[in-house]
């Protein structure tokens, strides 16, 4: 008896709830999804406790958001100036007279029998887009903290395209050097179908680092003083104003372990010409993927705590 | 339809006390700092109430636990099916927010295991990801992509997102040069048309002109009506009963009663604060009060003289008091207090109607009414406690917490002290004044 009232009950409202509607009512169907081709998902959610799996397939399913949060960055970052597009040619060019002037120019440093202008500016391609990389991905978790504090997606999506949009920049400014090895002229030797390959070790690099100082950035905001520090001190160890022949051998390895030297040297080679990088660029790219691969799951062991912190 | 939508089981959530309040995050140095012992107190609890010597290390670790976390969910077990309408309701604090978060995946639970059938779309995330400086269709792709969408379902769904919101004409404007109405209504588009299985809803209807208002239940009904799920988060009660035919009642981070809505919602305004709109007592002698005066019956009314709950922002609200004078020759001042839902007191109001004012009161019933003007309150739910005094001699006859209780909405559609501002308004009144701008050209 009771149970037929809460039945005749809920039909009353089904008709309430109809008032609403202003098309002819339907029956309800549950069989068909609103959504074809986008089949129901089954989540499950359990505290995680420590180090935990990567979940890189969730990833993938979010990869859309992925090419729409990086292609937000490219635009907004240059709708809001007045120069647009025209920085991402400038700082690495602007950088570069400075240096050919100061480096090259009175202190003469030796660069390879390369112009010193060309010679600079290679290296600073890679460099431009490893320095902004750290710096947007670092700060690209704060950043967003509306984001993380009202829809759940995989997180890492966030500092990943803070990496990505820099590579924009750097296709842009690496037309400029297209015309500049033109100009000089250099001639680049097979390496340069090598150079993809030495690209992607800086984009590893740089999610590696990323990732570790995103993470850390939420817990820890002193993060956002130090990264200045950390590019200005990673640029003097990169060969990026000079040439790491001017390094002899008890530091050579210790200078093995930047991975930015092999991407650097690495672009020299393919684009210049000049010496191969040593062997050493194998303990460049171990120690890169290890950055990276450690960044990964240090961040997925934050992640969970990111919405109550940030 | 038996297929379950929602579970979980024996869910909690703790949050650390000092991430809700003051720095949530914490600096290098001080954890730098920590490293070192403190100089002046050696063992770091010559402070505590208990001896430092390491007597008593079962109280400490309880006290510290206590002070540095709440959980604000005990053990929530519930189980929504496919196709059901489920209210979630309770006091402010009581965790509605938190499952809501845990079960949109914002965050994660301290212990439990959830279980999710399906996509979730919550009205959270309205004009998540918005950005200024792009054109609303370009916002309408990103905000799409944020919820979960995948591109081929926006291309398929534009039309339809853009037609619902009005904007068509501004399209490819960017985002910067839309009022907020229009902003909103574009995000809530955009939210509208993700048609997830399930739907967590928050309250968040108050945005947006009545009109636009009204769209938005009916896409809501509209998705209720392939089936899928909802749940209901609100305070408003009469909507929760409207709406759901199920209702779930948190109270201090447990689910403490999960039935058919009426039945739910009547059982906590009763708990509550026995906080319908209207109050007698049906035995005069059990009512508030004593031999020389004794109250009848409370009531919160309409202009008109109804007896109503819910109140628009902009709609004065009449609490009444009716009572009996037994014992002739008493001056005595009726008053209330006006008390929201985190029992703060917003103001007390005294019967200053000059014709009884300090005079001696002969026998009989007195009907006295306090108007609150509109536009004066701020959103959310009032309790009105009640009290009779006389000055000389001093006697407070009767003082009576939560007798009769009443709820604000701002539907204002910028007639009201918002204007058309459609974000968070906090404050404990929302009074409209009146502002003057002078000019002096320089």
């Amino acid at each position: 008896m009771d149970k037929q009232t809460i039945v005749q009950n809920s039909d009353e409202k089904k008709e309430k709830l109809s008032i609403f509607v202003s098309e002819p009512a339907v029956e309800p169907d549950t069989a068909t999804s609103p959504r074809p081709g986008v089949e129901i998902p089954h989540v499950h959610i359990e505290p995680s406790k420590g180090w935990v799996g990567l979940q890189l397939r969730d990833l993938w399913v979010f990869r859309e958001l992925l090419y729409f949060l990086t292609w937000r960055d490219v635009k907004v970052r240059y709708k809001q100036t007045a120069l647009g597009v025209t920085w991402a040619i400038l700082q690495p060019l602007l950088t570069m007279v400075v240096f050919s002037l100061f480096f090259g120019k009175l202190a003469k440093v030796p660069s390879d029998g390369i112009p010193y202008p060309i010679f600079n500016f290679v290296g600073l391609l890679p460099w431009t887009f490893f320095s902004s990389a750290i710096t947007n991905s670092s700060q690209s978790l704060v950043g967003n903290a509306n984001m993380i504090t009202k829809v759940y997606f995989p997180r890492l999506i966030i500092p990943i395209s803070a990496v990505l949009s820099g590579l924009v920049d750097f296709g842009i400014s690496f037309i400029v050097l297209i015309g500049m090895m033109f100009f000089f002229p250099v001639h680049p030797g097979w390496g340069i179908f090598l150079l993809p390959l030495f690209l992607l070790l800086a984009v590893i690099t740089s999610l590696g680092v990323g990732l570790w100082l995103s993470a850390m950035n939420v817990q820890y905001r002193d993060v956002r003083y130090i990264v200045p520090f950390i590019t200005q001190f990673w640029l003097f160890a990169t060969p990026v104003a000079y040439s790491s022949r001017l390094l002899s051998e008890p530091w050579l390895t210790l200078y093995g372990l930047n991975p930015m030297v092999g991407v650097v040297e690495g672009f020299r080679w393919a684009l210049l010409g000049t010496n191969p990088p040593s062997a050493m660029i194998i303990l460049s790219v171990l120690v890169s993927v290890v950055t990276f691969i450690s960044g990964l799951f240090y961040f997925r062991r934050m992640e969970k705590n990111f919405a109550d912190l940030v | 339809m038996s297929e379950l939508a929602i579970s979980t089981s024996g869910l909690w959530k703790r949050y650390r006390i000092d991430q809700e309040s003051k720095p949530r995050y914490k600096t290098l140095r001080d954890q730098v700092a920590r490293l070192f012992p403190k100089p002046l107190h050696k063992n770091g609890h010559s402070l505590s109430a208990f001896p430092a010597n390491g007597s008593h290390p079962e109280i400490k670790t309880v006290r510290k636990e206590k002070e540095n976390s709440i959980w604000a969910l005990k053990d929530v077990d519930f189980q929504v099916k496919r196709g059901e309408v489920v209210g979630v309701i309770g006091r402010n604090g009581a965790g509605k927010s938190t499952l809501l978060k845990i079960l949109t995946r914002i965050t994660g639970p301290t212990r439990g295991v959830i279980d999710i059938y399906g996509r979730i779309g919550s009205l959270l995330e309205v004009g998540t990801g918005f950005h200024k400086e792009l054109t609303g269709r370009e916002n309408v792709y990103l905000n799409g992509a944020i919820l979960g969408m995948r591109k081929f379902e926006i291309d398929r769904k534009f039309d339809e997102i853009v037609a619902f919101s009005e904007v068509e004409s501004f399209i490819d404007t960017p985002v910067k040069y839309y009022s907020s109405g229009m902003q909103v209504r574009l995000a809530f588009a955009v939210a509208a048309h993700l048609e997830p299985e399930i739907l967590l809803v928050d309250e968040v209807l108050a945005v947006g002109d009545a009109s636009f208002q009204k769209k938005c239940i009916t896409k809501m009904e509209d998705v209720g009506r392939y089936g899928h799920t909802v749940l209901f988060v609100s305070h408003n009660m009469s909507t929760v009963t409207r709406l759901c035919e199920r209702a779930v009642l948190l109270e201090k981070g447990q689910l403490i009663l999960d039935g058919p809505a009426e039945q739910v919602v009547g059982e906590y305004l009763s708990a509550n604060h026995g906080a319908a709109s209207w109050r007698d007592w049906e035995d005069p002698a059990a009512a508030p009060g004593n031999n020389i005066v004794r109250l009848r019956t409370m009531r919160i009314k309409r202009r008109d003289g109804e007896t109503n709950y819910t109140f628009d922002i902009r709609e004065p609200v009449g609490v009444e008091m009716e009572f009996d004078v037994l014992t002739p020759g008493y001056s005595l001042f009726p008053y209330f207090t006006l008390v929201n839902e985190e029992d703060l007191w917003l103001f007390t109001s005294l019967d200053n109607d000059p014709e009884w004012l300090r005079k001696p009161r002969p026998v009989g019933r007195y009907r006295s009414t306090g108007w609150i003007p509109g536009n004066y309150l701020a959103e959310g739910t009032l309790l009105i406690m009640a009290t009779m005094r006389t000055e000389e001699p001093h006697i407070i006859h009767f003082h009576e917490r939560d007798v009769v209780a009443f709820q604000v909405v701002d539907s204002s559609n910028g007639d009201g002290a918002r204007l058309d501002y459609p974000g968070r308004f906090p404050g404990l009144v929302r009074p409209l004044l009146n502002w003057e701008t002078e000019f002096f050209p320089s």
